[in-house]
């Protein structure tokens, strides 16, 4: 099925779970999920599962003070 | 000879931010470093207590092994302000800040901002109230920033925010504290902690922020973009330290004319 993880569009298995994603992404470090703009808490990532068409943001800390910086 | 000086010792000057002491009244930023170790090193010079970052998407498919900004700034030595940088609406704020409560394990000390153009950055006043009610409302505890205006900084105060903190000048202008009659007027007002958040260029703009009553500084430019980063953070914290005993001291009155120091009696000459 197909998903939408930051904006591109993703292929992933049909029982795929938020953390059979985050594996499938090999993304390390701390994370944050956002599944169709509501929070998954980290407690939930081996349990929720992902819908053809969902729309996923993961995001991480960067370095930032005031505004949007180019970088 | 009773020569004793009061000196500020620790715990005596505390800034205090949702009941929370705090030794050093500068915060920084982490943009615009070369490097996640000069970020490191500048912020150590700095001495600050409070430290801002963003939220970004993480990549995907690429540079997976990329440091992360976490393992060089502890969450278990610094205080994390996540802040909402680069958010033009409400909802984008709200939900970055939902994000990074999630991220940094049910934190909820926040900075808010939400921007109304690229070109001055300046804060988009309805959407920031819009977003800091549903935040006070979620329990998060809220920073923000906003204009150098009194009427709103009051605003912001009675609806619940821990924090204000007016702008001095327009994010990375470096332009200096503008109109210190309008930071004075809301210092004067406040009840709650006000922090000059976006335009300070160098030390002397963070210590007059501070001698205007202000109770920290929040910083990023000034010392990720000085030629020495490091340097610069060493400044602007004996900047924010001079400018706040500047205040406590209490500054003699302004004259027009001159007022000699040694007394006009007893001169042998005549």
């Amino acid at each position: 099925m197909l998903v939408i993880i930051n904006g591109i569009e993703t292929t992933v298995a049909d029982t795929a779970t938020i953390a059979n994603l985050i594996k499938q992404l090999e993304l390390t470090g701390r994370i944050a999920v956002e599944l169709n703009k509501q929070i998954v808490p980290r407690s939930e990532f081996e349990s929720r599962l992902i819908k053809d068409g969902d729309v996923i943001e993961i995001v991480h800390a960067i370095g930032g003070g005031q505004s949007t910086y180019n970088w | 000879m009773n020569t004793a000086v009061k000196t500020l010792k620790r715990g005596d000057d505390d800034l205090i931010i949702d009941n929370v002491p705090y030794r050093s009244r500068l915060l920084v930023g982490t943009g615009k470093y070369r490097s996640f170790e000069e970020t490191q090193r500048a912020i150590e010079a700095s001495g600050a207590e409070i430290v801002t970052l963003a939220v970004r998407r993480s990549n995907i498919g690429q540079n997976k092994n990329e440091p992360n900004l976490l393992d060089y700034i502890s969450p278990e030595k610094y205080t994390i302000l996540p802040n909402t940088a680069g958010c033009y609406d409400a909802e984008s704020a709200v939900r970055t800040c939902r994000l990074a409560r999630e991220l940094l394990d049910n934190h909820t000390l926040v900075k808010l901002e939400v921007l109304g153009d690229q070109k001055t950055l300046f804060p988009d006043i309805p959407a920031t109230l819009a977003a800091a009610e549903i935040l006070i409302k979620e329990g998060f505890r809220v920073m923000v920033y906003t204009n150098d205006d009194p009427i709103m900084a009051k605003r912001f105060e009675q609806m619940g925010c821990v924090a204000v903190m007016p702008l001095a000048a327009p994010i990375g202008s470096g332009l200096g504290i503008r109109n210190p009659y309008n930071i004075r007027t809301i210092v004067e007002n406040a009840g709650v902690p006000i922090l000059v958040d976006a335009g300070v260029g160098t030390a002397s703009d963070a210590a007059i922020a501070m001698e205007l009553g202000c109770d920290g500084v929040l910083m990023n430019t000034a010392i990720a973009e000085a030629k020495n980063p490091i340097l610069m953070a060493s400044a602007m914290k004996k900047g924010i330290e001079a400018g706040r005993e500047a205040y406590l001291a209490g500054r003699m009155p302004r004259r027009a004319y001159a007022s000699a120091s040694s007394p006009i009696d007893g001169t042998f000459f005549s």
